[in-house]
C-alpha cells in the first residue's frame, strides 16, 4: 500500500504568539486546532482522527480529546520529539487510506519561555529507567553540546567551516525579515553569526534556534473531503521515517536518519531531489540543516558547506529556497519542537500563500523534513513530500 | 537562543581547579558490575560471545545479534577522541566528548585534566575515574 495521493493537507495554522504567559498549554492546543479547522473550512465535529505527541499535557491524546470535546475513532500519539508532527501527517495519511478516519487533526503547543526552561544549556534527565541515562547524564549532555559534537566532527572530517554554517542562519534571517510574527526579524551577516558568543564549540548563539511559546496544527483529510473544500489542494505523495541512534557504540555523527527516511519518501513520491522546488528543513541548529541536505541528496556528503554558501538557500537568490518563514533559527520553534511549522510553511508555499517576497515561483513540489531528539545520540528523522493536488 | 541568565552574560573562559559537580549515575541490576568495577578504577565493556563484538552502553542483550550471551570484559582504557565540544555558557565550562576505545566502541564522556582549548579530535586519551555526587565514580578521559 502507498499513501501517495491518499490524503491532502487541508488546514494549517501557526499560533502568532511567541510568549504565552497568559495561556495554558491545553488552551494553546485548542486554539491552534480551531485555527487549522477554520483554515480548512471544517469544524471540530468533522474531526474523527486525532494526533499529538509528548508536548500534550496529562495523558496526552486522552487529556486533549477530553479538553477539546473530540469524538474520534482513531488516535495516534507517536513521539519522536520535534519531528513527531511530520510523522503524524504520514500516519494520518495511512489511517485515511485504511479507512480509519477521514479528517485528522494534528496539534502541537508549548510554552518553554513562559516556564523559563533553560532549553539548550542544561542536561535533561530522562530518569533512571532510560537505559542511556547512567552512561550519558553524568557527563552533562545538553541539546547544544550534543549537536555541537556533530558539527565538530563534520568540520574535522570534511573541512566544513563556521562561516559556511553561518550562511544557513543568514538565509533564514533574509526570509524572517518579511514575517511579522517572527521572533528575530533582523537580517544578519556571516560575520554577525561567527562573532556571536560561543555557546558550545563550534556552535555560536546565532547557530542555535530560537526558544518560543505557541504551537500549530494541521488538518489532513481524505481526497473526497479535500475536493469539497474551497482551499488550494496540497496532496501528500511520499513519506519516510527512521530512528537513528548510537548503533551499539559504532557512532558516526556525520549523517542523520535522513539517509533512510529521505530515499523512502522520494521513492514513494516518485520524484528526485532535483524536482523539489522548496524545502522546509528542521533547523534546531545550522548543522542540522547542513547534514540533512547532504543526507537527502541535495548535494554530496561532505559538500554541504559549499552548497549552503553564498545565499544558495535564499528564496529568489539561490537554487534551493528553504524555511521561507524564517524557520526555527529566526521565526519560531514552539515548545522546542519545530516539525509542525516545517509542514505549515511547505503548505503555504504549495498554495502560493507564502509572503510575496519569499514565495517560490511555480512551487509545485515541496519537501518538509523533521529531526527530533538529538543528532548526536538518538533522533527520529521524518521526510514528507507534497505536491499541488 | 533566548537570553541567558544575566550572571552568564559574560564570556565564560575555561577555569582550572574548579570542577563541575557530576551527578550520580543511576545503578541498575543490569549494569551493577560496571559500576562496581568503576569503583575499583577498572573500565568494563560488554562483549557478545555469539557475534564476538563489543558494544556500548552495556546491555544484557546484544544490540548487534540480539543474542543473550554477553559478558563483561575489562577494556584497556585507551582511546582516541572521536568528537568533542566545550560547553561554555555555564558556570563551569566542561568538555563533553565521544571517545573511541581500542576495543572499537565509542562512548560519551568528559575530557579532563587538561587545557580545554587544547583538546583535538584524534587525540590519544586514557581513562580516569571521577567521583560523582553520592554515586559510583564515572569514566572520564585525560590526554595520554
Amino acid at each position: 500500500m502507498t499513501i501517495k495521493g491518499k490524503a491532502y493537507i487541508a488546514g494549517i495554522y501557526e499560533h502568532p504568539t511567541r510568549k504565552a504567559e497568559d495561556k495554558s498549554l491545553a488552551q494553546l492546543h485548542a486554539e491552534v486546532a480551531r485555527g487549522a479547522l477554520d483554515d480548512a473550512g471544517l469544524t471540530r465535529d468533522d474531526v474523527d482522527g486525532y494526533f499529538c505527541a509528548g508536548d500534550a499535557p496529562g495523558l496526552g491524546g486522552l487529556s486533549m480529546a477530553d479538553y477539546m470535546g473530540l469524538k474520534v475513532r482513531h488516535m495516534d500519539t507517536t513521539e519522536t520529539g520535534g519531528s513527531s508532527y511530520v510523522i503524524h501527517v504520514a500516519h494520518a495519511a495511512e489511517a485515511i487510506a485504511a479507512g480509519k478516519c477521514t479528517v485528522a487533526l494534528i496539534t502541537l503547543a508549548g510554552r518553554p519561555r513562559a516556564e523559563g526552561t533553560a532549553t539548550g544549556t542544561t542536561s535533561r534527565n530522562y530518569g533512571a529507567a532510560s537505559p542511556d541515562v547512567p552512561f550519558e547524564f553524568p557527563f552533562g549532555p545538553t541539546v547544544v553540546n550534543q549537536y555541537a559534537m556533530a558539527a565538530m566532527r563534520h568540520i574535522y572530517q570534511y573541512g566544513t567551516t563556521s562561516a559556511q554554517l553561518a550562511w544557513i542562519k543568514v538565509a533564514a534571517s533574509h526570509h524572517a525579515q518579511h514575517n511579522s510574527h517572527a521572533l528575530l526579524r533582523d537580517v544578519v551577516t556571516v560575520d554577525d553569526v561567527v562573532n556571536s558568543p560561543m555557546i558550545s564549540d563550534p556552535l555560536h548563539r546565532l547557530d542555535c534556534c530560537v526558544i518560543t511559546d505557541g504551537g500549530g496544527a494541521l488538518v489532513v483529510v481524505k481526497p473526497e473531503v479535500a475536493r469539497s473544500l474551497r482551499r488550494p489542494r496540497v496532496r501528500v505523495i511520499g513519506a519516510g521515517e527512521a530512528p537513528k541512534h548510537q548503533m551499539g557504540g559504532k557512532i558516526d555523527l556525520t549523517y542523520s536518519g535522513a539517509v533512510w527516511s529521505g530515499p523512502a519518501a522520494f521513492s514513494e513520491a516518485g520524484v528526485k531531489p532535483a524536482d523539489i522546488k522548496y524545502v522546509s528543513i528542521y533547523d534546531s541548529f545550522t548543522i542540522t540543516v547542513l547534514i540533512t541536505l547532504e543526507d537527502l541528496g541535495f548535494c554530496e556528503k561532505g559538500h554541504g558547506g559549499k552548497f549552503v554558501s553564498d545565499g544558495n538557500l535564499i528564496s529568489g537568490v539561490g537554487t534551493l529556497p528553504f524555511n521561507t518563514d524564517g524557520g526555527g533559527l529566526c521565526n519560531n520553534h514552539p515548545g522546542n519542537r519545530g516539525g509542525l511549522t516545517k509542514v505549515v510553511e511547505a503548505v503555504r508555499q504549495l498554495r502560493g500563500e507564502a509572503h510575496p517576497r519569499v514565495q517560490v515561483r511555480n512551487c509545485d513540489v515541496a519537501l518538509a523534513h523533521g529531526t527530533g531528539g538529538s543528532l548526536a545520540t538518538r533522533h527520529g528523522s521524518a521526510t514528507l513530500i507534497m505536491d499541488r493536488g | 537562543m533566548a537570553p541567558a541568565e544575566p550572571a552568564l552574560e559574560k564570556e565564560n573562559k575555561p577555569v582550572s581547579g574548579f570542577e563541575r559537580k557530576v551527578p550520580a549515575p543511576p545503578v541498575t541490576p543490569e549494569t551493577q558490575p560496571f559500576w562496581s568495577a568503576a569503583a575499583e578504577g577498572r573500565l568494563l565493556i560488554k562483549w557478545c560471545r555469539s557475534c564476538d563484538q563489543a558494544h556500548y552502553y552495556p546491555r544484557s542483550i546484544c544490540p548487534f545479534c540480539f543474542g543473550d550471551t554477553t559478558e563483561w570484559r575489562e577494556a584497556s582504557g585507551r582511546g582516541t577522541i572521536y568528537s568533542y565540544s566545550i560547553m561554555r555558557r555555564v558556570p563551569v565550562p566542561y568538555a563533553i566528548a565521544y571517545v573511541t576505545l581500542e576495543e572499537g566502541v565509542t562512548m560519551m564522556t568528559n575530557i579532563v585534566d587538561c587545557d580545554l582549548d587544547a583538546i583535538r579530535i584524534g587525540q590519544q586519551v586514557q581513562v580516569v575515574f571521577r567521583p560523582t555526587e553520592g554515586g559510583p565514580p564515572v569514566p572520564m578521559f585525560a590526554p595520554a
